[in-house]
């Protein structure tokens, strides 16, 4: 009984999920680092469109080569920022600067996709719902992330909308504003596909930048268990040759 | 079943068991042991470095870091090359023959074939690792010794090397100062960490 | 084979190698009916040694520095971070020493279970549980330090936390915690000397600790499952227990199996899922220390939630948080009385009445609720639930002395059973 018990609540431990963020539910997305090419279209965007701001700076540039480049590749197409492959992502804007201009420096970027629970799904819902709204300083909102300090960095991709919203009670009898609908008020230079499939190559490489070692984890990983299962099998027959005096 | 065969069942249970274990202790100890080689970093700093001699002056000398270890440049005048053959029977390894320097660094300027004027070394003396001072002018005193054509004296144990790092006899010093390899990339820009390509 | 039998003779005759040898391995007899329960105290060994291999090279790289670099990062955080991506193989030591550090607590809860139910902490073993208890408070505070040396902010509002615990203590509380942190709030300070005791005080404490653990329990010799002493039955010739084996190679065979299962189990979480759901490293530890902002929902690490929970059950008293905190603390100082107030004439639980059963039935699962609890941020229903379970916790130890005596218990063999 009391063995049951203890099994059971070890069992459920890795199923209890923590709160997730926001109310909002999340659009769900499964990162796939083995995805070569897309790792290497979302650095492009992540380059081109984060490093002004934000750092990833516990990432060396040289590290890319994970992603199936050379480094003279990684020098020409991807190095936006430093002089030598060696060094990490820091970002084009100055801290101070930054802290001047909105009031906190951008976070750094490198862990961020671990930073966050469920972090992939969480950042490819955020960069995905940002909205017009004038009641905000930069003119931009997030339904993930309310009152968000950045602007839509990707507006010109993903054009300008405005977020509908609908009043409604919850369960203890409370008005609420619940989300409705986006509605497009500027077209961007994607379709919406084309966008969302920009944002999972983006999202896809944060993933992998939060631990560049997974790949090599994963696969470690099964040599090793692979090798125990062996040691295993072995130890037990050892134990059961010896054992067999015991009665 | 005989007890002899009881015994060699178990017998190669153990030593299939403990083989298998070792291996496996020898595999878990590798990670450990390369942890405390290079990191990436240390590697990817540790990596050649380019560097501008445009402000360097005849018979003057520059340092700049790679891997962590002062390297010099000297811009020797002509007086100082033709020092260089003067000091010759004075020094253990005249030749260069048990030192450590790139191929085409091996004659007597220890330099390269075009620029024989420009010495590149690692300034760090070959007895226990101290960095020698400057004695570049052609003046003799207490340390350097009497008929000095310039060069380095190491403060640590009076090490004394000549203007292209030969050693001189009498030195605890056992070999030249390393030249390490380098590249010209253009007049005044020296790629120091890696070998020349075809110079 | 002759040489190496000169050069054991040689160091017998200066070190009581031979001798040590038998004392504790070969002619140390063990009840021959140990059951799975067993296996986690040389577990608990294993991962010991683990921590504290992983551990020394991990200080090779770590840097307990709290100030910014360049980049705005605080330096140890940067340097977690640089053992992940920069060092050779570091990801494996650091996430090695993290899923270690959890699985060590895993371990020793299912150790301290096995000496509950088969009542290992009676007479003639009353030290070996105190020095377990102490053990297991210094695996606490082991455990409390190293995780404020990531410096993220779990790490730091964790340590923030737990810190102004004393702060609690009337009178000189706030001069305690200043003295604690160093600081007046957690800093570099703080981190620099939580350094120091993680990773050289305490595990100094611990190894002498576990050293002590296992001489007292080679003196009395081990508990078994039937919770008999097999001493009392020796073979009239030669004085061994006829109940016993040789603990080598009997046990040390049955452990390699124990060991190897238990590296599979570990590795499965270590190489494919090391977050363990957010238990074993928790996303906001991603996020670097920031003094000015709290997170939003902060836990400390699953192992020390049960009691999270007893200190937040408790509601201020005289504008004070000190009577949880003396709760929390009896809680832990509870334990350590255990061999006093079981008044049972049995030990094991195969023999012990109905009453025993379901007290500990209740209590192991007011454990868990409480552990889950803690995990979760608070509501009047969940406090309620708390406060249940932790008088619950504490009713197991006060009414020990009267439920074990007036409990209907099944006589005890002669001879362990199979």
């Amino acid at each position: 009984m009391i063995k049951k018990l203890i099994f059971a609540a070890l069992l459920s431990l890795p199923a209890v999920a923590f709160a997730s963020s926001g109310g909002l539910k999340l659009d769900e997305f499964k990162p796939n680092v083995e995805d070569k090419l897309s790792l290497q279209r979302g650095a492009r965007v992540f380059v081109n469109y984060c490093v002004n701001c934000h750092s990833a700076s516990y990432m060396r540039y040289s590290r890319l080569q994970d992603l199936g480049l050379t480094e003279k590749q990684i020098v020409d197409n991807l190095m936006v920022t430093g002089e030598k492959p060696v060094e990490t992502m820091t970002a084009a804007l100055r801290r101070t600067d930054a802290e001047a201009w909105f009031g906190v420096a951008p976070p750094d970027l490198t862990v961020i996709a671990r930073a966050k629970e469920q972090g992939p799904s969480w950042l490819y819902t955020y960069l995905r719902t940002f909205y017009r709204d004038p009641s905000r300083p930069t003119g931009w909102n997030n339904l993930v992330f309310s009152n968000v300090g950045m602007p839509h960095a990707l507006w010109e991709q993903q054009g300008e909308r405005v977020a509908h919203f609908r009043t409604a009670k919850d369960h203890d009898g409370n008005t609420k504003q619940i989300f409705d609908q986006f509605e497009t008020t500027r077209p961007g230079k994607m379709t919406t596909a084309e966008y969302d499939s920009m944002v999972k190559d983006l999202v896809n490489y944060l993933v992998y930048m939060g631990e560049p070692a997974q790949t090599q984890r994963k696969i470690t990983g099964i040599f090793v268990i692979f090798f125990l299962v062996g040691l295993t099998v072995l130890a037990y027959f050892l134990k059961k040759e010896f054992w067999k005096d015991i009665h | 079943m005989s007890n002899n065969e009881v015994n060699r069942t178990r017998r190669n249970l153990i030593l299939a068991t403990s083989a298998l274990g070792g291996a496996g202790m020898a595999a878990a100890a590798w990670p450990f042991i390369a942890s405390m080689s290079p990191s990436d970093k240390a590697k990817g700093l540790g990596a050649p470095v380019e560097v501008d001699i445009s402000t360097l002056e005849p018979g003057a000398k520059v340092v700049f870091k790679w891997r962590g270890q002062p390297v010099w440049v000297v811009y020797r005048t002509k007086e100082m090359l033709d020092g260089l053959a003067k000091v010759k029977d004075k020094l253990i390894d005249p030749d260069s023959n048990s030192s450590k320097q790139p191929g085409y660094a091996k004659n007597v300027f220890r330099a390269t074939k075009k620029r024989p004027e420009i010495l590149v070394l690692v300034g760090l003396c070959t007895h226990l690792g101290c960095s020698p001072s400057d004695k570049l002018k052609a003046l003799s005193d207490a340390e350097t010794g009497p008929d000095w054509q310039g060069g380095f004296y190491c403060p640590c144990h009076g090490s004394r090397f000549d203007l292209a790092g030969r050693v001189y006899k009498t030195s605890p010093a056992p070999i030249n100062l390393p030249v390490p390899p380098y590249t010209f990339l253009s007049e005044t820009r020296i790629l120091i960490g890696e070998e020349s390509k075809g110079a | 084979m002759g040489m190496l039998k000169q050069l054991l003779g040689w160091v017998d005759d200066r070190f009581p190698l031979t001798a040590t040898w038998k004392q504790h391995l070969s002619e140390y007899y063990a009840p021959k009916n140990f059951n799975f329960w067993y296996f986690f105290g040389s577990l608990a060994l294993l991962v010991l040694v683990l921590q504290l291999v992983t551990g020394i090279f991990l200080t090779m790289h770590y840097k307990p520095d709290a100030s910014l670099n360049a980049a705005g990062v605080p330096v140890a955080f940067a340097s977690v971070e640089y053992i992940m991506r920069d060092v050779n193989w570091g990801w494996l030591i650091r996430y090695l020493h993290a899923t270690g550090a959890s699985m060590f607590f895993v371990v020793v809860y299912l150790h301290m279970f096995r000496g509950l139910i088969y009542g290992s902490y009676q007479k003639p073993r009353e030290l070996i549980w105190i020095f377990g208890c102490f053990i297991y408070v210094a695996l606490m505070a082991e455990a409390f330090m190293g995780y404020l040396l990531p410096w993220g902010q779990m790490s730091f509002w964790g340590a923030q936390v737990i810190v102004n615990l004393f702060t609690a203590i009337p009178f000189v509380g706030e001069e305690i915690g200043i003295w604690i942190r160093g600081d007046y709030v957690i800093s570099d300070a703080t981190l620099s000397r939580f350094f120091a005791f993680h990773v050289a005080a305490v595990p100094l404490v611990l190894l002498g600790l576990v050293v002590m653990h296992l001489v007292a329990l080679h003196e009395v010799g081990s508990n078994n499952p039937d919770g008999i002493e097999i001493k009392k039955k020796k073979d009239p010739e030669t004085h061994i227990p006829l109940d016993g084996i040789p603990f080598h190679p009997y046990y040390t065979v049955k452990d390699i199996v124990g060991v190897s299962v238990f590296l599979i189990v570990f590795s499965v979480i270590m190489f494919f899922t090391p977050e363990m759901g957010g238990y074993f490293l928790e996303a906001n530890n991603f996020v670097p220390a920031d003094p000015f902002k709290t997170p939003e929902h902060i836990a400390p690490l699953w192992y020390f939630t049960a009691f999270y929970s007893i200190l937040r059950a408790v509601p201020p008293m005289f504008d004070s948080q000190f009577p949880g905190v003396i709760a929390m603390g009896m809680a832990i100082v509870v334990l350590f009385l255990l061999p006093w107030l079981d008044k049972s004439p049995v030990k094991s639980i195969r023999y012990r009445g109905p009453i025993y059963k379901w007290a500990l039935t209740l209590f192991i699962a007011s454990f868990l609720i409480l552990s889950y609890l803690g995990t979760l941020s608070t509501t009047t229903e969940r406090t309620l639930v708390a406060q249940v379970c932790s008088v619950i916790y504490f009713l197991f130890f006060i009414l020990m002395p009267w439920y074990t005596r007036m409990d209907k218990t099944k006589p005890e063999p002669e001879r362990v059973t199979a």
